[in-house]
């Protein structure tokens, strides 16, 4: 049997050994979850170009057991953001980690989606996806090539590897929040950040008056 | 011959010239700034200067439209680009424009394809064009503050007019911009404006201006039911959306909604320095980031009039019909997609892709942002092995064997399939009339029997000496477009055969010492190549500084949509994706 699974302090008589076993709980479930990690179909720049590589015939992301890409968020397990995060499509994606069920994964993937990118500066440019939603794996890169893209899913691995079902949340008491979706108004306004928008605008009144008088 | 000499002499269409300002006297003068061609037209006259020089002057395709913010001399500059289908030199128009009340006629009656390209140039300048039929922002959203291209409008991060940055180089260090933000994002907001008493804007008036049929009088009741497919939906390409409007399941109408992908490219890269925008070019079309590099570097050339030399000129046309290449087998791959052939034959035109990508890797360093070429040449020449074989053989093999096989095996296993026969025929047909007054381009407007390629038409680089065909069919439809596709595939594999053949063995592949900051003398200039899907053109106006003035891209994909929504109605909605997969978009440059 799998080697990666069994418990060596638990010895196993030899005659059994092909078909029996031990292990922990956690184990085989992390196994199981590691080895069957569904991304959702979601390219957004050329990211996404290295992504559908990746998948392609010479990375072969199948030997991962990765090759089932989702095209609805219900089904996936892990949000590759492949590219520039832009403010008209950001409450978008927030949308479709929202709809993401537990357990769910988000990875950067490139520069653009880690902090920004070449692109940082421009006026409808989010700076990095970690701004709106939590982030598990950053993978540097413009592009990344397949293989550092897959060195970021292997990272992935090991992170489920070391989770537990004791502690993680989407089995804890507590109901997980939904990320506030933003919107687009003047500019992209994040709902989180209300209280300080009206202070600064009142700020403005302030000073403006201030002037006058 | 450098890129300059061959294009002062191509005979410039002088009947053009004398009988425009001479029919309209007072009204269009030329355009005689120093390092500036063209005319300046009255705005008032623009309709009718247009209706000339459509009808009379044979100009019939308006290749671009786009502005240019003159701050000082106070006025806003629309720049039009027309040429003739028939071939030569292009000619350009311009309107001069108050900046206050910039209004000016619309050319949509006379050339349709303005209309996307005239939202944009309202969406980031704020010229209002007079009878428009939708005149609303593209790609920025309703209710974004501000007209972002205005020389005096500035961006949350802005720092400086000109890069580098004084905090960053040569003054500063590594530097965060969210830092110095009150929100510690890339946001700002206009002053006085107030969170608490404001409501976002809605799509409700794009749902209501689509063109719905009312089931009175038919003998089956159908609902009018509006789809929105995107901007996250595996067939479209990317983050893009199309908003139908649907009768049963046939389509009434259908708008393209787009900027999800909007990276202020030109914003950018009017503070970048000439080279730094080098590569940009290679993130717009992301799939042909070599042809984007030649278009940029054939737009500055011609500004600086610097020479390129021969073996430097062979491999960049070796390197551009490589990427036409793998860009049509990455099209024709996923145009399969869309007809639900689920990957497998993409998977055969990924394999082809990836040998072209090893070409790449190993003379430009990586697989698809090249950033190879540079003002006078090339950044480098090839390495001396490629995956352990000796390049020059490498590549000869590549284009006499792999490549034709590859495209043999598609040709093969597709061409004749029924289902794709069936699906594919008689889908999406553009008439020829249309697909040039619409300003198509590349497989496109081949498909449709118009046989225009600006390798013929206006050569540029060395493509006079090569013995090729423009491929055209004349069905107009789907299926054509993918033949189109197959036929170009070809002739290039047939062009980088000569090049392999011609190149000489050794010899220089940059004029000039390379430098960080180039020379460009002050002026305007529209550098274009015919890239795999249609005219990508380079509007670079230099006053002398160290980075353009004004930077624009005509792309080719954003330019080929304006005529999706015609294409598609009557369809099906699964016929939709097909037809978009036949225009063969990439969202980089569609959104920039
Ligand atoms: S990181 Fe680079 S390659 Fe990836 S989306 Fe951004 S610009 Fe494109």
């Amino acid at each position: 049997m799998n080697n990666e699974l069994s418990n060596p302090d638990i010895p196993v008589p030899s005659e059994l050994q092909s078909a029996v076993t031990i292990t922990s709980l956690d184990k085989i479930y992390n196994w199981g979850r590691r080895s069957s990690i569904w991304p959702m179909v979601f390219g957004l720049a050329c990211c996404a170009i290295e992504m559908i590589c990746t998948a392609a015939s010479r990375f072969d992301i199948a030997r991962f057991g990765m090759e089932v890409f989702r095209a609805t968020p219900r089904q996936a397990d892990l949000m590759i953001v492949s590219g520039t995060v832009t403010k008209k499509m950001v409450p978008q994606i927030v949308r479709l980690f929202n709809q993401m069920p537990e357990p769910k994964y988000v990875m950067a993937m490139g520069a653009c989606a880690s902090g920004g990118g070449p692109f940082k500066e421009g006026y409808n440019v989010v700076s990095g996806i970690d701004k709106f939603v939590p982030v598990d794996v950053y993978v540097p890169g413009c592009p990344p090539t397949p293989q550092a893209l897959l060195h970021g899913l292997i990272k992935l691995q090991e992170k489920i590897d070391g989770q537990s079902l004791k502690s993680v949340r989407w089995y804890g008491q507590e109901t997980s929040e939904a990320v506030p979706v933003p919107v687009l108004g003047p500019d992209l306004f994040d709902p989180r950040q209300h209280a300080l928008l009206a202070q600064q605008a009142g700020q403005v009144q302030e000073n403006t008056e201030s002037v006058e008088k | 011959m450098s890129d300059k000499d061959s294009l002062d002499n191509m005979p410039v269409n002088e009947v053009a010239s004398d009988s425009l300002v001479a029919r309209f006297d007072g009204e269009v003068r030329s355009d005689t700034r120093e390092g500036y061609e063209g005319y300046i037209v009255d705005a008032n006259m623009l309709p009718e200067v247009a209706s000339v020089l459509r009808d009379d002057l044979g100009y019939d395709y308006l290749s671009s439209v786009t502005g240019v913010d003159y701050i000082d001399d106070n006025h806003i500059e629309v720049v039009y680009h027309a040429d003739q289908t028939t071939g030569g030199k292009g000619i350009n128009l311009k309107v001069q424009l108050d900046r206050e009340n910039p209004i000016v006629p619309t050319l949509v009656p006379i050339y349709p394809g303005a209309d996307f390209q005239e939202r944009e140039v309202f969406d980031m300048y704020g010229v209002k064009f007079d009878g428009h039929p939708n005149l609303r922002r593209i790609l920025m959203w309703d209710g974004f503050h501000g007209y972002p291209l205005r020389k005096d409008w500035k961006e949350a991060y802005y720092e400086e007019d000109i890069k580098p940055f004084d905090s960053r180089w040569p003054g500063g260090g590594v530097k965060r911009s969210e830092a110095d933000n009150p929100y510690g994002k890339n946001v700002n907001y206009p002053p006085g404006f107030d969170i608490n008493n404001w409501t976002p804007e809605t799509d409700d008036s794009l749902y209501e201006s689509l063109e719905k049929t009312n089931s009175n009088g038919k003998s089956l009741h159908t609902d009018s039911i509006v789809v929105n497919i995107g901007p996250q939906h595996p067939s479209t390409h990317g983050v893009f959306r199309m908003v139908v409007a649907l009768d049963g399941e046939t389509i009434t109408d259908l708008q393209p909604v787009m900027g999800y992908l909007h990276r202020n490219h030109e914003k950018i890269g009017e503070r970048n320095t000439f080279l730094q925008n080098m590569p940009y070019t290679d993130r717009l079309d992301y799939l042909c980031s070599m042809s984007n590099n030649l278009g940029y570097a054939l737009a500055v050339e011609q500004l600086m009039g610097a020479d390129v030399p021969e073996r430097a000129q062979y491999i960049r046309v070796l390197m551009a019909e490589l990427t036409r290449i793998s860009n049509h087998m990455w099209a024709i791959g996923f145009l399969l997609n869309d007809l639900g052939a689920f990957q497998t034959p993409a998977l055969y035109a990924i394999r082809a892709r990836e040998l072209i990508l090893d070409v790449f890797e190993a003379t430009a360093g990586s697989r698809m942002m090249c950033n190879y070429m540079r003002f006078g040449g090339l950044a480098r020449d090839f390495p001396d092995t490629l995956r352990g074989e000796d390049t020059v053989k490498f590549i000869t093999d590549l284009v006499d064997n792999t490549l034709p096989k590859a495209i043999d095996e598609l040709d093969h296993f597709l061409t004749a399939n029924e289902i794709v026969r069936s699906r594919c025929i008689g889908v999406g047909v553009l008439p020829p009339d249309k697909a040039i007054a619409y300003s198509t381009g590349g497989p496109l407007l081949r498909a449709s029997g118009v046989s225009y390629d600006l390798r013929t038409a206006d050569p540029y680089s060395i493509y006079d000496r090569f013995d090729f065909n423009i491929c055209t069919r004349s069905n107009g439809d789907v299926y054509d477009r993918y033949l189109v596709r197959v036929d170009e595939m070809r002739e290039s594999t047939r062009i980088c055969q000569q090049v392999m053949r011609d190149i000489p063995a050794e010899g220089e592949i940059f004029s000039g010492k390379p430098q960080y900051s180039v020379k460009v003398p002050a002026g305007e200039s529209y550098g274009r190549v015919e890239n795999p899907k249609g005219e990508l053109g380079y509007y670079v106006v230099s006053t002398g500084k160290a980075n353009p003035y004004r930077y624009h891209v005509r792309a080719p994909s954003f330019v080929n949509l304006t005529v999706l929504g015609e294409l598609c109605k009557g369809h099906k909605v699964a016929d939709a994706v097909v037809i978009l997969g036949s225009i063969d978009i990439v969202l980089g440059e569609v959104d920039r």
